[in-house]
């Protein structure tokens, strides 16, 4: 049979100020723990937002990026051909091929240069993506020097406000709009004509990439089948777009992990030592209930239950506090250099059920190490010591 | 009638380090149902060792101790503490109330070892804070008791699953003379009307005249009255 758990609970509240101070510790780890966790999400979320469910990409095979991909016009003029793409209302299809370069800006608050990414667009693109939209100004003329900005690219760096130009290869680009492309990756590029950028970087016959959208999503096999079978195609490949930006995330969102959570492991140990020297007080301070409870007939059993139940209301109290203030941190955006891309990438914080979950399973597992313990030694007190302690 | 306890050559030896410290040597005693029995001594003469071993939460070097039909020493720990739950009330010198639960749920402590409902357990517990008369004191917690309150709460704890043997240990030990009286009082009308057997240690011969039997201890032997 177990002691009741409103014996635990009012034995916290008894101590208030130790358990106030150990639940400190708990939150103030849980709390590194999830942001971590959050900004690996962050940049997941981003990068997968930018790609679109039905959408699909053509890169040159085993070229991790757009700017180390290569795809002719001619490849591309093939392609476009297959009747497993979507096409428009105007029957022109649904696709946009991509050249990627990156340039350099200034950021606003450390003076430093950020690798911007330059993305010369088809006029199927605007179409394609509709999740980008323009917030200010208007789209780019085909054919001009004109480009259209993302939103956090317009947030974070110097001199990009409408009328203004940016130097990019030789010409001076007039900036005509801000693209609104929420939280999507697309938020930190740069837009404009694919022909003129090519153009600019003397790269007439060659494309970044082409993306298309797909009648039905079940043709992704078809597609690959074909890019395999093709004699002139097989130096590419094709993949889904979601799957080809959270790829571009991986190292980033890997890099954040690792390197946060082998902090935040250091920090737990310290709030692990502070969950188990307020339980082996607590402990100390009830030899005699202990004392008094195996003699009424509770088991030693019972009695580690009691106190282990004790170390992880703490915890889990801690866990909650952490994870609240954590999830405030949604409210902050961060830029940064994406290495899957080398180029600059405005992400946030982004909390998901999966974090809550295993952020409540962190502060219980430190609950757990923090009072197992104290729980041991309270559960093997010699019953007449215990009671002699009176 | 065979008695209710019955202690059977138990001796007792501590070890500490490598030393041997006799505390009981050799002691035979029984105890008849509804006895209430006084063991007097003075400090160090083992009645409070004699007191665990009956109630089981110590045990015997040599000898046995049989109550109400079981041989005590031959239960593993786990056994004896079920053992306790449904065989033994404990009263301590120091009321040893858990001090963040109320009084009531101080009484329900050992009715949750039980398989009691809860309409049960809270007759139970009510009829026995009132038989202790703290019908009026259930949602206090022990710091706003007084000691002979706290002590009667304890009493009521000891009582209330009805065991077959009532242990005290110096109750009256940390109370005043007329709190000290009460105690003494209740202890009586618990052996007279609800026929309760009650082995007591105490040193104060004042207390011990409350019992009907006493037993003397001295340097770890039963000594003739």
């Amino acid at each position: 049979m177990k002691i009741p758990f409103s014996y635990n609970i009012r034995n916290l509240w008894t101590r208030r100020l130790t358990t106030a101070l150990t639940v400190t510790g708990i939150a103030l780890v849980v709390f590194v723990f999830a942001a971590v966790l959050m900004l690996a999400q962050g940049v997941e979320d981003t990068m997968v937002a930018t790609g679109s469910e039905d959408n699909v990409i053509i890169l040159r095979k085993g070229s991790s990026g757009e700017l180390l991909s290569a795809v002719s016009r001619d490849q591309i003029g093939i392609i476009s051909t297959f009747p497993e793409i979507a096409v428009t209302n105007e029957g022109k299809t649904f696709g946009t091929s991509d050249v990627v370069t990156i340039i350099n800006l200034r950021k606003k608050q450390t003076n430093d240069m950020g690798n911007i990414i330059v993305r010369g667009v088809s006029a199927g693109a605007i179409t394609l993506r509709s999740q980008v939209t323009i917030k200010e100004g208007r789209w780019f003329k085909q054919g001009s020097t004109e480009i259209v900005i993302g939103n956090k690219i317009h947030d974070q760096f110097e001199n990009v406000e409408i009328g203004q130009q940016i130097q990019i290869g030789s010409k001076l680009w007039t900036i005509v709009g801000v693209a609104d492309a929420g939280k999507t990756g697309f938020a930190s590029e740069l837009w404009a004509d694919a022909e003129n950028i090519m153009q600019e970087f003397n790269r007439t016959t060659t494309f970044s990439s082409y993306t298309f959208k797909l009648k039905n999503i079940g043709d992704y096999e078809t597609i690959k089948t074909k890019l395999e079978t093709e004699q002139r195609l097989q130096d590419l490949e094709v993949k889904k777009e979601q799957q080809f930006y959270l790829e571009q995330s991986q190292g980033m969102a890997v890099f954040i992990k690792a390197l946060g959570l082998v902090i935040t492991i250091i920090f737990s140990f310290g709030a692990m030592i502070g969950a188990m020297i307020t339980m082996y007080a607590a402990v100390a301070n009830r030899t005699v209930e202990i004392g008094t409870l195996r003699a009424l007939g509770f088991r030693r059993r019972s009695i580690l239950t009691a106190f282990l139940i004790e170390a992880l209301a703490l915890s889990i109290v801690g866990g909650i506090i952490g994870l609240i203030l954590a999830s405030f941190m949604q409210f902050v955006s961060f830029s940064t250099t994406n290495f899957g891309t080398f180029s600059e990438l405005a992400f946030g914080f982004s909390l998901s059920l999966d974090i809550i979950g295993w952020t409540l399973l962190f502060s219980l597992i430190m609950g757990v190490f923090g009072g197992f313990l104290p729980a041991v030694r309270a559960s093997r007190m010699n019953i007449i010591n215990a009671l002699r302690a009176s | 009638m065979t008695p209710l306890v019955q202690v059977k050559n138990v001796s007792k030896v501590y070890k500490r380090d490598t030393l041997e410290i006799p505390v009981l040597q050799n002691i035979s005693l029984d105890v008849p149902e509804g006895e209430f029995l006084a063991l007097m001594g003075p400090s160090g003469s083992g009645k409070t060792t004699l007191l665990n071993l009956i109630s089981g939460i110590d045990l015997p070097t040599s000898g046995s101790i049989v109550v109400a039909g079981t041989d005590i020493a031959k239960l593993n720990e786990s056994a004896l503490a079920k053992w306790r739950s449904h065989n033994i009330g404990f009263v301590f010198q120091f009321y040893n109330l858990m001090p963040v639960l109320t009084a009531y749920e101080n009484v329900e402590l050992p009715l949750l070892l039980t398989n009691l409902s809860k309409k049960e357990k809270k007759e139970r517990i009510e009829m026995m804070l009132k038989v202790v008369g703290l019908s009026d004191r259930m949602d206090h917690y022990p710091r706003q008791l007084s000691g002979g309150q706290q002590q009667r709460v304890a009493i009521a704890r000891a009582v209330v699953t009805d065991p077959t043997l009532l242990i005290g240990d110096e109750p009256t030990g940390d109370l005043d003379r007329k709190s000290a009286e009460e105690i003494l009082t209740l202890l009586e009308r618990l052996n007279k009307e609800f026929k309760k057997t009650i082995i007591m240690v105490t040193h104060d011969p004042h207390a011990a005249q409350s019992a009907r039997t006493i037993q003397h201890l001295d340097k770890g032997e039963l000594t003739k009255n």
